[in-house]
């Protein structure tokens, strides 16, 4: 079972010659053109609304490593990036850990968790996943209900933006930006790379034609695990980046609306694409912030993009775009 | 007073009806997103949003109309029916021949979109709807006090899932539609018109699941969440019992409402999520589900 826009564009087309990280030329200059866009954008735009967006930038693009390259509907990524926040919060406030560290533990939590639910999880495939990664995610919502650490409807509030290294100060917005730019574009260039490794390639095999990677002696499951376990593991480190630069972990990070908010970033973006889950990450970010004074006007107006979306371009913004331009984006 | 393992049995006994209860809506909800799925191949995640609407729909009819609870039983779950059929006929069909997970996007949107304008004309913290008169009160039967209400959404949702089985198992229509299910070209070759039977289906799950939300609105408030709460655990009810046989999700759904009853008696921190513990172990166990047939 695949996704059959994935195939269309992206990663699919044999075009030019990667030069760079398995980066194409104009990949490459797309690349460059973000670098410069994630530097220069904080001296125009409010620092704190950017890094927002760089956060679910990276939280979409651990998402898109399974829906865009495995061809696994992961409904319950909120579980992940909600309990990084939670960890990372906690540890930063009451053990007064460094930041690094802090954020660290945030993601080596998702990574846990992603474990053991996509140990279960890889048992079913296409819509059963789906449905099992979101009734796993609601456990753990209502654990976090229940459980006295997350602090209830409260969640943990004043978070310090902790030292990092014990040394550099965050708390000037502009301290912390680097720390998430420098973060986002770590794991935003981490992602490409395993795509693009030997280990991408058979992930690829797999969500074409499982039986004959099979048959050429891979693993499929242990090679969808390793990917999940991958992808939670950075969804945990965007929930803990996000926890530090908010100074809070709320109900609101675990909550389903989170798990669809990252699909919706990602497939507006376009799956299966580099840049997509950036676009995407940016445009629902703005939505939200220009549509928060309208309530419940922005779940409306995120359905309605939904399925505006599936009907009309379901290769997504930068899908769209690659496609236009004959380039894979 | 009477106690079953150290609990007292009217504790008990409530707590096992109003596992009952839920575990009613459990069947009705997944039983619909069961032959909704056979057939149209996607996962309908509006299914909680409809079953909301299907009560917001009864209380409009008392509110604005005047029409009281068995007006509503009825009309209800044929006005949502129509929605359905709406949606399916403009924009569902549109998906069938694309991957099923773009099924589960257009309808998770979906969702929001009706939750959102609920939301907004109503706010979330949601309407009364007075139990029916006639079901006011409650029975002593001996052991515990039965409120007549509760019994009857049990006795009713046993109805409307019996009711499903003997359509799909036992009449013409039902045959046409389990032949559609296994083979639609097939069907289509011998001169049914497999499209109004997939519109028609779609429409009739949508109004099991309306039928229920009437049924819900006294017992819970009427508001926009009541669905969404509702329908991850169905997705768990869905997963455990496959999605394979109609009475198999009747029997899942009644059982772990039980099993969610009983939880909440031997260990209340644990009830909202049992069924989720239960689902893993089912994974683990069984992956195709207690009456899946494939994986």
């Amino acid at each position: 079972m695949t996704m059959e826009a994935t195939t269309q564009v992206g990663i699919g087309l044999p075009s030019a010659k990667p030069v760079l990280f398995g980066y194409t030329s104009t990949q490459a200059i797309a690349l460059a053109i973000l670098v410069a866009l994630v530097v220069l954008s904080p001296t125009v735009l409010y620092p704190v609304f950017l890094m927002k967006v760089l956060c679910f930038a990276m939280f979409a693009s651990a998402f898109n490593l399974l829906i865009g390259y495995v061809g696994l509907l992961s409904f319950g990524h909120a579980a992940f990036f909600g309990m990084g926040s939670y960890v990372t919060a906690w540890t930063a406030k009451y053990w007064g850990l460094s930041a690094e560290v802090a954020i660290l533990l945030g993601g080596l939590t998702g990574a846990a968790l992603g474990a053991v639910f996509g140990w279960l999880a890889i048992r079913r495939s296409g819509i059963y996943f789906a449905m099992i990664t979101l009734a796993l995610a609601q456990m753990v919502y209502f654990f976090c209900v229940e459980a006295p650490f997350t602090g209830g409807e409260d969640g943990i509030q004043q978070v310090p933006r902790a030292k990092l290294f014990g040394v550099i100060s965050l708390a000037p917005d502009m301290s912390i930006y680097w720390l998430v730019a420098g973060l986002f574009l770590f794991f935003f260039l981490f992602v490409h790379r395993v795509v693009h490794s030997p280990f991408g390639q058979v992930l690829k095999a797999i969500r074409e034609n499982t039986a004959r990677a099979t048959s050429l002696g891979y693993r499929p499951d242990d090679y969808k695990l390793i990917a999940f376990i991958l992808s939670t593991f950075i969804s945990g480190i965007a929930g803990g980046t996000k926890a530090l630069v908010f100074g809070i972990a709320t109900l609101t990070d675990v909550h389903w609306s989170m798990s669809g908010e990252v699909v919706l970033m990602t497939l507006l973006g376009g799956l299966g694409t580099i840049f997509g889950p950036v676009m995407g990450a940016l445009i629902v970010t703005a939505m939200e912030n220009y549509l928060a004074q309208f309530g419940a006007w922005v779940t409306v107006t995120q359905g309605a993009v939904f399925v505006i979306c599936v009907l009309t371009f379901r290769r997504g913004v930068i899908g769209e775009l690659g496609a236009k331009l004959k380039l894979a984006l | 007073m009477i106690t079953i393992l150290g609990v007292p049995g009217p504790l008990l006994f409530g707590q096992l009806l109003l596992g009952l209860i839920n575990g009613a809506f459990y069947a009705m909800l997944s039983l619909g997103l069961s032959v909704i799925f056979g057939l149209l191949n996607i996962i309908n995640f509006a299914h909680g949003a409809l079953f909301m609407m299907g009560a917001f729909v009864a209380w409009m009819l008392l509110n604005y109309l005047g029409l009281g609870y068995w007006w509503a039983l009825v009309l209800s779950p044929l006005i949502v029916g129509i929605f359905g059929l709406i949606l399916e006929r403009t924009l569902i069909k549109h998906l069938y021949k694309l991957d099923h997970l773009y099924g589960l996007l257009l309808t998770f949107g979906l969702a929001l979109v009706i939750e959102g304008l609920f939301r907004n004309k109503y706010g979330s913290s949601g309407m009364p709807y007075q139990i029916p008169p006639e079901l006011e009160g409650a029975t002593n039967l001996g052991f515990m006090f039965l409120p007549n209400y509760r019994g009857w959404v049990v006795f009713a949702a046993l109805i409307a899932c019996l009711g499903t089985w003997l359509l799909i198992e036992k009449t013409k229509l039902g045959a046409l539609l389990r032949a559609a299910t296994e083979n639609a070209p097939l069907v289509q070759a011998f001169g049914v018109n497999v499209p109004r039977l997939v519109t028609l289906t779609y429409a009739g799950g949508v109004a099991l699941a309306a039928f229920a939300g009437v049924l819900a609105a006294p017992i819970y408030s009427v508001n926009p969440n009541m669905g969404s709460n509702f329908i991850n655990t169905v997705f768990a009810v869905v997963v455990i019992g496959g999605m394979g046989s109609i009475m198999g999700s009747i029997v899942t759904g009644f059982s772990l409402g039980v099993i969610e009853g009983l939880t909440k008696v031997f260990y209340p921190q644990a009830s909202e999520t049992v069924i989720f513990v239960v689902m893993a172990i089912v994974l683990l166990a069984r992956p195709a589900g207690l009456f899946g047939r494939t994986a």
